[in-house]
């Protein structure tokens, strides 16, 4: 969707500016914001550009930079950190060659970590794009990956 | 359920496939594919019905399927399970007597029925009556199970100050955490003048170690949507919002799905059941910030503005979003007005303590035999729930501590297992119910860097906005990592101390204001942890990197190679076939190499101080 799509399906009211946000994010294949969007959101709902830009700022899901077309997100909570979730970043590392923070250069996957994805459940868990997996292993981290590329 | 079909007495089943978060990952989408498609081979469509349903609860134990009317129960079904599953509900067919059966946690005994369950029998499933046994994609299931009823009854049979009588008879308490009276903001919001008024449902459950609200919105979606349009038509409001977490996709699904079928069937919209009373909902999805939980930050968020708290009052009931009168109440808070409704004040007044009436809803998880989302009246013991409900911890190692209320609760400590849990006992203890969630931890884990956690969680999280809690959670950090590090004085408790006072008095919000609770509790009953961290530079958990080391025993290793090829950084060296060795200056202590060992040789240990000590 492009963005005078995504602006299209919402009315131009303050309380739609996340949803807007979160439209513009998705819709953009590299999952993020540019300026020139930030400046279209601004224009449309008739608010400063700086407004626009601290409220992507503030929110951690947006972001600025461009990412790969699904984020893996690790879940760092205590309960997943006890079921060694952090020890899965590693395993990503083995298998796409990329840290937290990091995207390949297929600019198909970006790593990061998230907080609690309430899944303590399942631990330890991770999401990919709007997909969550728990009880993840080296072995079932190989066959989700295998899912999106 | 025995019912005559021309003549011939059939058992009519229903097999109920959990659709939850937990039981998906597990893989129960599969499971419910292909136990369609035998009981299709099999020809037992007609009289076995397959059926998605929310969370059951125990979703450690998933897939999780129960056939009904016997309420037999099987966990961790896999799909070669399920021609096994299918053939045994033919009327010829006998239920499983072995896997994939549910074995006891403490006697290893296979459990055939759902009622002899210990996670269950136990329990006092209220608000989660219908979670796992309708299906939340469908407005039908929940309609059989009297649903929308109690909306008649309150739009037809009572006044707007009867129901806010009633709410106030029953006791009710928010389920969010802080547990305020939830009468006095209904009366506050309906007294307000005006007739722009809103209704907010809080489901930004951020609280690490917590998904009870998700799993009621994933579950049972209408139970929450029927509480808010009562509530609505109580203080006279016309719009509602539920604020949703972004990380919860599934629970936004159904919502949505619930939404539209409430509003084809005329529970939501204009002039409901053709009263004259209208009500809207709208979902409002969250993009990551904890403190959006505060309600008004909250309003803030809804406002298209940065998730900022203000200073209250005041109070979001006299001036609230677009300072408007409006109600914010949590998920569990709105599911709970249906049975007040429906069963009057006095029923749920008899649930609960004196002060605390109603039903604590809980996510059981960490070191804990079974895991998963429980229900049990207020008032009931730690002790009750985590060896009752849980079965222990696993492997029979000694229990630990308990932490409640997450980034802003405490860990409570096994003295304290006969506490009662309710609002007011656990903050007596220092602790806080918070929004639901329980993680239980045993001596694997380390209680400072346990508390380090919460702490950096907090300023992580923090959003800027007064110093107390900007300033001073960056403070405590710096100091626990420090403790964390082998760096620690023995002063630096005393700051702890005083830091933590100090920002829970002066933070604005409910964020600040409890977030040195982990530390302060820890403080109080693991002290010798921090102490032993400072003065023996030892960490008893063996979690501390700073405070370990790892070796290789020369006697077990048989040089297979295994941990050369997983060390990170190169740090082992050995040739195939020889004993290896671990370069303690290159070692990142990421203990890869420990967990990798096979069991068979066990060559690596895990030992106290930061380096290997020269004899």
């Amino acid at each position: 969707m492009n963005r005078s799509e995504v602006l299209e399906r919402f009315n131009p009211q303050k309380d739609n500016l996340l949803g807007i946000l979160h439209g513009l994010q998705n819709g953009n294949p590299n999952n993020y914001l540019t300026e020139s969007d930030l400046k279209a959101v601004a224009e449309y709902l008739n608010i400063t550009f700086s407004h626009v830009f601290g409220v992507v700022t503030y929110y951690t899901m947006f972001s600025l930079k461009q990412r790969g077309k699904y984020i893996i997100r690790i879940c760092n909570s205590p309960v997943c950190n006890m079921k060694r979730s952090l020890s899965l970043a590693d395993e990503i590392r083995d298998l796409l060659g990329i840290g937290v923070g990091e995207t390949t250069g297929d600019m198909l996957f970006t790593l990061e970590y998230t907080e609690c994805l309430g899944r303590c459940d399942v631990a330890p868990s991770i999401m990919v794009a709007e997909d969550v997996y728990g009880n993840v292993t080296r072995k079932s981290l190989a066959s989700i990956i295998k899912k999106y590329k | 359920m025995k019912i005559r079909r021309g003549g011939i007495r059939m058992s009519n089943k229903t097999c109920l496939i959990c659709q939850g978060t937990g039981c998906v990952s597990a893989g129960s989408r599969e499971i419910h594919a292909s136990l369609e498609k035998e009981i299709e081979q099999l020809g037992l469509s007609k009289d076995v019905k397959v059926k998605r349903t929310g969370c059951h609860g125990f979703c450690e134990q998933g897939p999780l399927v129960v056939v009904e009317p016997e309420g037999l129960f099987y966990a961790g079904v896999k799909v070669d399970d399920v021609p096994d599953i299918a053939r045994s509900l033919s009327p010829q067919g006998e239920p499983l007597e072995e896997k994939p059966l549910y074995h006891d946690s403490a006697t290893g005994n296979p459990i055939t029925h759902y009622h002899d369950i210990s996670f269950y029998n136990k329990q006092q499933r209220t608000v989660l009556q219908n979670c796992g046994n309708i299906d939340p994609e469908e407005i039908g299931d929940y309609l059989a199970t009297g649903g929308y009823q109690s909306l008649r009854k309150a739009l037809f049979e009572m006044s707007p100050g009867q129901i806010v009588d009633e709410v106030k008879r029953s006791g009710l308490r928010g389920l969010g955490g802080a547990g305020f009276p939830t009468w006095i903001k209904w009366e506050a919001c309906q007294r307000a003048p005006g007739d722009e008024k809103y209704v907010i449902c809080n489901a930004d459950e951020g609280d690490p170690g917590a998904f009870q609200d998700r799993s009621i919105l994933e579950g049972d979606p209408h139970s929450v949507l029927k509480g808010m349009i009562i509530a609505g038509y109580a203080i006279g409001a016309r719009k509602g919002y539920v604020y949703v977490r972004a990380e919860y996709p599934l629970a936004i699904k159904r919502l949505e799905i619930a939404i539209d079928q409430a509003r084809k069937k005329g529970f939501i919209g204009k002039s409901i059941l053709d009263s004259n009373f209208s009500f809207d909902i709208e979902i409002f999805q969250g993009a990551g910030a904890f403190v959006c939980g505060e309600e008004t930050a909250l309003l803030a968020s809804i406002e298209g503005k940065r998730g900022m708290p203000r200073p209250r009052p005041p109070f979001p009931a006299q001036s609230g979003l677009w300072g408007k009168p409006t109600l914010i109440s949590n998920v569990k808070t709105y599911a709970n007005i249906r049975w007040i409704v429906n069963k009057g004040a006095d029923w749920f007044a008899g649930i609960g303590t004196e002060g605390c009436k109603g039903t604590a809803i809980f996510s059981l998880t960490g070191k804990i035999a079974n895991s998963g989302i429980v229900e049990v009246p207020m008032g009931i013991t730690l002790r009750e729930i985590i060896y009752g409900i849980g079965g222990g911890i696993p492997g029979g190692k000694p229990f630990k501590a308990v932490q409640t209320g997450g980034p802003s609760g405490g860990c409570l400590p096994a003295e304290l297992l006969d506490t009662p849990v309710d609002f007011d006992s656990l903050k007596a203890a220092g602790s806080m119910m918070g929004s639901g969630g329980m993680v239980v931890v045993d001596e694997d884990t380390c209680i400072v860097d346990l508390a380090r956690y919460f702490v950096d969680f907090a300023t992580k999280e923090s959003c800027g906005e007064c110093a107390p809690c900007r300033l001073g959670t960056n403070q405590m950090l710096d100091i626990l990592n420090d403790i964390v590090e082998g760096k620690g004085e023995m002063e630096d408790i005393d700051i702890l101390e005083s830091l933590g006072m100090g920002i829970k008095k002066g933070s604005l919000c409910g964020l600040g204001q409890t977030a040195p609770n982990p530390v302060l509790t820890t403080l109080k009953y693991f002290r010798e942890e921090y102490e032993e961290h400072i003065i023996e530079k030892k960490c008893r958990a063996k979690v501390c990197k700073d405070l370990i080391h790892f070796i290789i025993m020369p006697d077990r290793c048989t040089g297979c190679h295994i941990c050369t090829k997983v060390c990170p950084v190169n740090a082992i060296s050995g040739d195939p076939k020889q004993i290896h060795e671990i370069d303690q200056e290159l070692c990142i202590k990421c203990g890869l190499c420990f967990e990798k060992c096979p069991p068979k040789f066990g060559a690596i240990e895990k030992n106290y101080g930061s380096k290997v000590m020269e004899d």
